[in-house]
């Protein structure tokens, strides 16, 4: 999937898309306005699954149970104390708040399938419990609540709420539409497949998780209250696993990597349900939950053959809006760049052992202002784990590393990137699908500060444009202005690694880490980097290089350090270097 | 409660913790080896029982449809990829493997129905016919997408659960079936009489855990399939087949599963859709042990049991509520024992 593909409609398809809704309650027979409520109650649950799932990478079963919440906690205060049913929102919305804060918190810090298995346990859970609660009314539930009122006027008929079901559906659609093209949205659209590269650029990834499992579980209490006054009645059995198992396949079936799949999905679903409940009584000659079956072989044939899901074919069909092009911004904030006597950096007798096996011992070396240094060494020296010890993507097992003097050892890697720690990565890590503008805007995540919230509401666009404009600057700075809207994975390797420089320098880092920066360029490409980081250098930037390319380290660096199986063999100026016996022999192998 | 009840409860506990434990050795074994989270699991303890019930009666099992079925897909499959990859000559020998053979012993079991064989061959005909269907269902279904993240492979996972449930109220209908003890007798422990049923379950268990630990523990084979859960691109370098891999572990897991249907068939009706439950209350106990450990899977699933039949004489009505509701103290404490630890998909 494409950049583009994923922005093929704009505010005119929003408003398209509302002129026909409108059209419908007013032409169309009950039947099909009934069906149109339940497609748009299905669609607000389906899009949470779609940023959780489809662009996030977490999945969970029990959106049903969070539907249930918005649905029972309506029901039970405006029949039981009256409340009014617009009340009853932000209550629901606190109440599954609390619920889904806690769940996520408790299993968004460990690998992806926990909060799955959770979510199926703790929708079966809250199932039981609706079930066996007296004043919820056990398996029966509860009757007689109270339609929806605007002043002078009931919501009673279908007809008219389908306007209300389809007015916030529309705008959960287009809140989140606005939420993927933002600051928070890159980091989210990171989480699955980049998660170490964005929380080296300063994403909270495990929060980050929390907050996107939170907004899925709010957008479910909503369609849970309004089904709710919708129905006018409530029991246990919409609430069940088997309905937020049917939820996750809208999501995967309609495409789970946009926001369309979810009014895609919940359609194909809704109708293709009610078609099978008609259909297979007749075929079969006997009742039952048969449908199931064919959902369930529907799902995994999507899953096999096409896991992008029925809206990237759709979108083939649909015209194309061009990225907006990047204007001219302000500046985003810089770092207050102080001078400071002493070593940048400093790796202090820095140890690393995985079982018994020393990958580093105790190295020691530091990294002064202004300098490139380059760490070289022949394979497996431990040069990569050490500059992860740095990154913090490994922890120490003793040793400290300091930056400007604080010790930054037992930091997160997202920690770590607010001290203005830039770095590029071995093997790339970027969003392949994702436009290279967007890869690079990611590495400002830091330099901005619109959230969740904001983004959604739109109110991000200054900011926006600033973060735009950096990264266009950066990309222009690297050589890179023609491929600026092409997707980053359509580049080749030793383009991806000068986009992943661009990255690292948007995030106006003090210090630049970059690992094996020349693997896989070509003699011109290498010309070229040398060039930009010489450029680099004459600014001021202090540059940490990994690397086992001699001619390309010698032109450029410094000083050098060279290890050799986790220690310190050598260090000092390239000439010194290649002149020592000790570096050659390592090298190329003693005097036979 | 005096002192009696609780020592019938614990008996109780134990006895359906044994059954979990079985389930949850599958569990992890399957994730072990294939990444998978094997949701329908219960589905095929659901079918153990439903099969040796119907062997019972005399009638032939619906697993027998459901076995031809799943071989002729398998079949087409075969067919076709050995066609598209120029292999024809290959073809033979693998529709020997995924239809001929799944045919045959549907067939057998279509035909040795009627006679009313003595038990222990009725449960060796269970076993053959559930069995059989767990490297077909691995075929079929998850090795065209052996690759993908966890996260895929579980959603592919739930489906299969759909499908399965539906095809079994399909080939079993929708009544419930109990099967006979295999052993009426029991025996006095000081005050505590012990049934000799559970007494059977609890030993079979025992010993099928102490067989998958010497197994995976102590074998080259099993730490074949072990390497193959770590890095399949590697295992299969130095010689190891993904896919052989793949198929052994479903087999061995569904007779573990066919197995506790067995076991179970005595102690509850078992409904065509009853196996979610016991295997969710498997994979608690499984994610007790972390979905990784498997003596710690065992007695995690041996808590599940004893929650679960302490909580049914106190609150009856919440025993469901309480047994899943124990995942969460338990993630918590995992959430905190294990440094955060991510995924890269």
């Amino acid at each position: 999937m494409s950049a583009l593909a994923r922005w093929p409609l704009g505010g005119a398809a929003f408003a398209a898309v509302a002129v026909l809704l409108a059209i419908v309650p007013l032409t169309a027979p009950p039947f099909w306005v009934t069906l149109g409520n339940y497609i748009g109650l299905y669609s607000i649950v389906a899009l949470g699954l779609v940023l959780l799932t489809g662009i996030a990478g977490q999945t969970s079963f029990g959106q049903a149970a969070f539907v249930g919440i918005g649905a029972y906690t309506t029901a039970y205060l405006t029949t039981r104390f009256g409340t009014s049913g617009w009340l009853t929102l932000p209550i629901g919305f606190a109440i599954t708040f609390a619920v889904a804060l806690f769940l996520g918190f408790i299993t968004l810090r460990m690998r992806g399938h926990y909060l799955p298995l959770a979510t199926i346990a703790w929708g079966i859970s809250l199932y039981f419990l609706f079930g066996n609660l007296d004043f919820l009314g056990g398996y029966t539930g509860l009757t007689g609540i109270p339609p929806l009122s605007l002043p002078g006027f009931e919501l009673k008929q279908e007809r008219q709420f389908f306007y209300l079901i389809w007015a916030i559906a529309l705008c959960a659609l287009w809140a989140t539409d606005n939420l993927l093209d933002s600051r928070p949205g890159r980091a989210i659209r990171a989480l699955k497949g980049g998660l170490e590269m964005a929380e080296a650029f300063g994403v909270d990834a495990a929060r980050l998780k929390v907050i996107v499992f939170v907004y899925a579980a709010l957008l479910a209490c909503v369609s849970g209250w309004l089904y709710a006054h919708l129905q006018r009645f409530v029991n246990p059995s919409p609430f069940g696993i088997n309905q937020g198992i049917e939820y996750l396949f809208m999501a995967v079936v309609g495409g789970a990597g946009s926001v369309w799949g979810a009014v895609v999905g919940a359609t194909l679903i809704t109708l293709l349900k009610q078609w099978l409940q008609d259909l297979l009584p007749r075929i079969l000659g006997r009742a039952g939950n048969f449908e199931i079956v064919v959902f369930g072989v529907l799902m995994i044939l999507v899953l096999q053959r096409a896991r992008d899901g029925v809206w990237p074919w759709l979108a083939r069909f649909l015209p194309r809006r061009a990225p907006p092009a990047v204007r001219e911004a302000q500046e985003l904030p810089a770092r207050a760049k102080t001078a400071r006597q002493g070593p940048l950096l400093e790796i202090d007798r820095a140890r690393k052992e995985f079982g018994g096996l020393v990958a580093v011992n105790d190295l020691s070396f530091e990294v002064r202002p202004g300098e490139i240094l380059g760490l070289i060494g022949p394979n497996g020296a431990g040069k990569s784990t050490m500059f992860n010890l740095i990154g913090g993507a490994l922890a120490l097992t003793s040793g400290d590393v300091r930056f400007r003097g604080e010790s930054i050892a037992a930091l997160q890697p997202y920690e770590i990137a607010r001290f203005g720690i830039g770095r590029t990565f071995q093997h790339v890590k970027l969003i392949g699908s994702m436009s290279v503008l967007d890869n690079v805007a990611l590495g400002a995540f830091l330099r901005g500060k619109a959230g969740v919230a904001r983004a959604a509401l739109r109110l991000d666009r200054a900011e926006e444009a600033r973060t735009k404009a950096a990264a266009a600057h950066q990309i222009a700075r690297c050589g890179l202005d023609a491929h600026t809207f092409d997707p980053a994975g359509s580049l080749a390797l030793g383009l991806q690694r000068i986009v992943e420089i661009a990255r690292a320098l948007v995030a106006d880092p003090q210090l630049l880490l970059l690992d094996e920066p020349a693997a896989g360029l070509r003699y011109q490409e290498k010309q070229d980097l040398a060039a930009l980081l010489r450029g680099l250098r004459r600014q001021g930037m202090t540059i940490l290089l990994v690397e086992h390319d001699m001619d390309f380290v010698m032109g450029l660096t410094d000083r050098l350090v060279v290890m050799d199986f986790g220690e310190k063999l050598a260090e000092g100026l390239p000439a010194e270097i290649q002149a020592n016996p000790l570096v050659v022999e390592a090298y190329l192998g003693g005097v036979a | 409660m005096n002192l009696t009840i609780a020592a019938l409860l614990a008996q109780d506990g134990i006895t359906n913790g044994a059954i979990y434990a079985l389930l949850a050795l599958a569990l992890v074994m399957v994730f072990a080896v294939t990444r998978v989270i094997w949701v329908p699991s219960g589905e095929f303890v659901a079918y153990g029982t439903l099969t040796l019930a119907a062997l019972q009666l005399g009638k032939p099992p619906g697993t027998v449809g459901l076995l031809v079925g799943m071989a002729i897909i398998a079949g087409v499959i075969e067919g076709w990829s050995c066609v598209a990859i120029g292999q024809a000559r290959q073809l033979p020998r693998r529709l020997l493997m995924w239809t001929v053979l799944p045919l045959a012993i549907a067939g057998l079991v279509q035909w040795l129905a009627p006679l009313h064989l003595p038990f222990p061959v009725q449960i060796a005909l269970t076993l053959a016919a559930v069995t059989a269907m767990g490297p077909l269902l691995y075929r079929i279904v998850y090795q065209p997408v052996a690759e993908a993240s966890v996260l895929v492979l579980l959603i592919v996972s739930v489906a299969v659960h759909f499908v399965l449930t539906g095809l079994g109220l399909w080939f079993f209908g929708a009544e419930g079936s109990r099967t006979p003890p295999f052993s009426a007798g029991s025996f006095q422990l000081g005050d505590l009489t012990v049934s000799a049923q559970s007494l059977l379950v609890v030993v079979t268990s025992v010993l099928l855990i102490f067989g998958l630990y010497i197994l995976f523990g102590h074998t080259l084979y099993g730490k074949a399939l072990r390497a193959t859960a770590v890095n399949r691109v590697g295992a299969r370098l130095v010689g190891i087949s993904p896919n052989l891999a793949g198929s052994l572990t479903f087999t061995l897991a569904t007779l573990l599963c066919a197995f506790s249907g067995v076991l179970i068939g005595p102690i509850t009706t078992i409904y065509y859709d009853s196996g979610f439950f016991v295997s969710l209350k498997g994979f608690v106990g499984a994610i007790i042990g972390g979905l990784a450990s498997y003596p710690l899977a065992a007695a995690g699933a041996l808590l599940v049991g004893l929650l679960e039949s302490f909580s049914s004489f106190w609150a009856s009505a919440f025993k469901e509520v309480i047994v899943f509701t124990l995942i969460i103290p338990v993630l918590l404490w995992r959430s905190f024992a294990s440094r955060h630890h991510e995924e890269e998909e």
